[in-house]
């Protein structure tokens, strides 16, 4: 673990986002620390996936700030910079709620697209690549072994050729969590990761994100409607309601919390259980 | 035509309608007889002075009549007793077998014939020229094929930087007197040039949009050239455009030309081979460049786009970039494309730009199977050839060109070769089935 565990990674400061009309987040504040897991949940339609839109460059904010701080001091504004420069320079690597692997390509191909920028970089921006020059060469081989040990790490490293379309649900998740972490980001967003899977896929998840967290020192933001999983890893729940947060605090405290319960009653008691 | 005759939820397998067959054999019929009574039935003709008389041909009228009942009633049979004639079912599976064969050995085949087909039809000047044609749209489809097989950009201007090569040829020897090995690699950058200055505009659009601004390029590029009449010669276009030269020896009938220089007996046969070898090996040029391209990141990040956009720019990849790069790139081989041209026919004009070039093309990529360097290379092959082989029947030839279009959507719906072979591989090297490509790009 880092020294610098538990400092602020990402500071979201009254964030607004409007389409038209409509307030789909309404002044949102909170922090994620380096190192933990911070779960953003709420009923349907409570603008999660807009805030994660937000930090990750899809959508423009109407109003706000979100402030990614590395462990090297540096800090970018993200609300200022185009998506793929926040997963190129920020770090911010997120999935997605429906699934968006490269379906005919292979599962290796797909972690070999994420490592792109710093294979662009070593191919000499392709003239040096292009005639197989040693430095390019030897950049693919640890571009490989990194996507080897990523499929190593979700399990799926006996499918590494094949395409990505044809991996089973649970697979393509993983997959996609994993081509994810192949850009070396310093904050995961991920979106649903346990949509669809059942218990026991739900349990290897949420061991592989515990390992990420604690042994690469990877801060994870998730969005989850799997009570389960949120409050067995997260170490910071934030709780969203009508585009506001209404609930802030560890797993034991929240689900206590009786705005919390309110919010979810009505619509869907089992999961606030 | 006729009035289409659902079959209520299927009917019992095993019984056959004949019924319902009849029943929809006879509305065909009526409907056929409604039609042709007027346009087969009746015959008007000018008579010896000039006035019209109108015969009747019942005979004609009712067999063409039959001819639909017997038809309607036979495929009636078929659709509805699941008597399927589906093609689908034996070709694909049989087919793609075949092309998994056809895969690695017709590329080093085709290769080899295209290396001897000058010797082997040396006395055979037409068979060259079809040859330097065939080698034309291969490298066009080639380079086209970077845009729309490996990015997935839609492109219908791409003859604009077949123009842009050309005519930088062709100008830039006119005006500058630049010989044609010097001029090559200029048109190449220029067109790449003008690839670069449409793309950005365009960069934002997807399918449908971008076709349409690429083919408004196109058009916008031929107009240019029809109407800057004081630079580009205008719709004369530009005569006398230097002929290639021997690396410096030109093919003369003189003491310095290159029949002379290697003690050879002078025939216009060694520039039409020349040109010959210069085209394949340009087009070889281009499939080099392109296979080496796919298994750098450039060519990942094209293929990544094509499958999907949004999931690139989350992982850092500047799309606007590796759009332009695709656009310049397969704009180069266009351009060197097009200068081959100019050097070859001696005399360009506008009218050889039209939008009937993009369209063949685009044809050769998609029909060949998008991404495919062998299907692009037959494709190429059966149609030019093809074009050529049905001269003969002239007022045919779109005729068959249009069915053998249809049957191949039919049967090959992603084209000749529709399987995709992977940049890279741990283990084993496994051929990627069309039917996960197709999925994936739904």
């Amino acid at each position: 673990m880092s020294k610098t565990n538990g400092e602020t990674i990402l500071n979201v400061q009254d964030l607004t986002m409007r389409f038209g009309g409509l307030v789909a987040v309404d002044e949102l504040s909170f922090i994620a620390r380096r190192g933990e897991i911070t779960a953003l949940i709420g009923p349907n339609g409570a603008g999660k996936t807009t805030v994660f839109n937000c930090i990750t460059g899809f959508y423009r904010p109407s109003n706000g700030r979100i402030k990614i701080s590395h462990e090297s001091g540096t800090e970018f504004f993200l609300e200022k910079l185009p998506e793929f420069k926040i997963a190129a320079r920020a770090r911010v690597a997120r999935t997605f709620q429906n699934i968006r692997l490269f379906a005919g390509m292979t599962a290796l191909e797909n972690l070999l697209v994420a490592q792109h920028n710093k294979l662009m970089v070593a191919s000499g921006f392709t003239l040096l690549g292009i005639f197989g020059w040693p430095s390019y060469l030897s950049a693919e081989r640890a571009a490989m072994e990194r996507a080897r040990f990523w499929l190593d790490r979700v399990g799926l490293l006996e499918r590494a050729d094949d395409p990505a379309g044809a991996l089973a649900y649970g697979a393509q998740r993983r997959l996609e969590i994993a081509r994810a972490l192949c850009t070396e980001p310093a904050l995961l967003c991920l979106d649903e990761p346990a949509a669809g899977l059942n218990p026991r896929e739900t349990s290897e998840l949420n061991k592989l994100l515990l390992g990420i967290c604690r042994e690469s020192s990877i801060s994870i933001l998730l969005i989850e409607h799997h009570m389960r999983v949120v409050m067995e890893i997260s170490d910071h729940i934030v709780v969203l309601d009508y585009g506001k947060k209404i609930a802030d605090g560890p797993p034991s405290l929240i689900h206590k919390d009786p705005k919390v319960i309110a919010a979810y009653l009505g619509v869907d008691e089992g999961e606030v259980a | 035509m006729t009035a289409p005759q659902e079959s209520e939820s299927a009917p019992s397998r095993s019984r056959i309608d004949i019924a319902g067959a009849l029943k929809d054999a006879v509305v065909a019929a009526l409907v056929a007889f409604g039609l042709f009574s007027l346009m087969l039935g009746l015959l008007s003709q000018g008579g010896p002075r000039g006035a019209l008389t109108v015969t009747t041909r019942p005979g004609l009228l009712f067999s063409a009549v039959a001819v639909v009942f017997v038809g309607r009633l036979l495929v009636a049979l078929i659709a509805r007793n699941h008597l399927t004639l589906d093609f689908r079912r034996f070709f694909p599976a049989g087919l793609g077998h075949v092309s998994e064969i056809l895969e690695r050995y017709a590329g080093a085949a085709l290769m080899l014939f295209a290396l001897a087909t000058p010797l082997l039809f040396y006395s055979n000047r037409y068979l060259l020229d079809l040859g330097i044609l065939v080698l034309t749209y291969v490298m066009l489809g080639w380079g086209l094929n970077i845009v729309v097989g490996l990015a997935g950009l839609l492109d219908l201007g791409y003859v604009a930087f077949y123009a842009v090569g050309a005519y930088s040829y062709a100008l830039l020897a006119q005006y500058f007197g630049l010989s044609f090995w010097i001029c090559l690699p200029l048109a190449g950058i220029l067109a790449a040039f003008w690839g670069i200055l449409l793309g950005f505009p365009v960069l934002r659009l997807r399918g449908d949009y971008l076709a349409i601004v690429t083919l408004a390029f196109g058009e916008i590029i031929k107009m240019v050239l029809v109407n800057w009449a004081s630079f580009t010669g205008g719709p004369n276009g530009i005569p006398g455009v230097p002929r290639p030269s021997f690396f410096g020896i030109p093919f003369t009938d003189t003491p310095q030309g290159f029949a002379a220089t290697f003690g050879l007996e002078f025939t216009p046969t060694h520039r039409v081979v020349f040109l010959y070898y210069v085209i394949l090996a340009l087009a070889l040029l281009t499939n080099f460049v392109t296979i080496r391209l796919r298994r750098l990141p450039i060519g990942r990040a094209w293929e990544a786009l094509r499958e999907d956009e949004i999931a690139c720019r989350s992982l850092g990849i500047n799309t606007t970039n590796t759009k332009l790069t695709a656009f310049a790139i397969g704009a180069m081989f266009g351009g060197f494309a097009g200068s081959f041209f100019a050097t070859r026919q001696g005399f360009i004009s506008p009218e050889s730009f039209v939008f009937m070039e993009s369209a063949l093309v685009l044809a050769i990529v998609v029909l060949g199977g998008m991404g495919s360097q062998l299907g692009v290379a037959v494709a190429a092959l059966a149609m030019i050839g093809g074009f050529e082989f049905f001269r003969q029947f002239e007022q045919f030839r779109m005729l068959v060109f249009g069915t053998a279009m249809v049957a191949i959507m039919v049967w090959r719906p992603r084209g000749l070769v529709a399987t995709r072979t992977p940049s890279v591989f741990l283990k084993e090297k496994k051929i990627i089935p069309a039917v996960i490509i197709e999925e994936a790009r739904q």
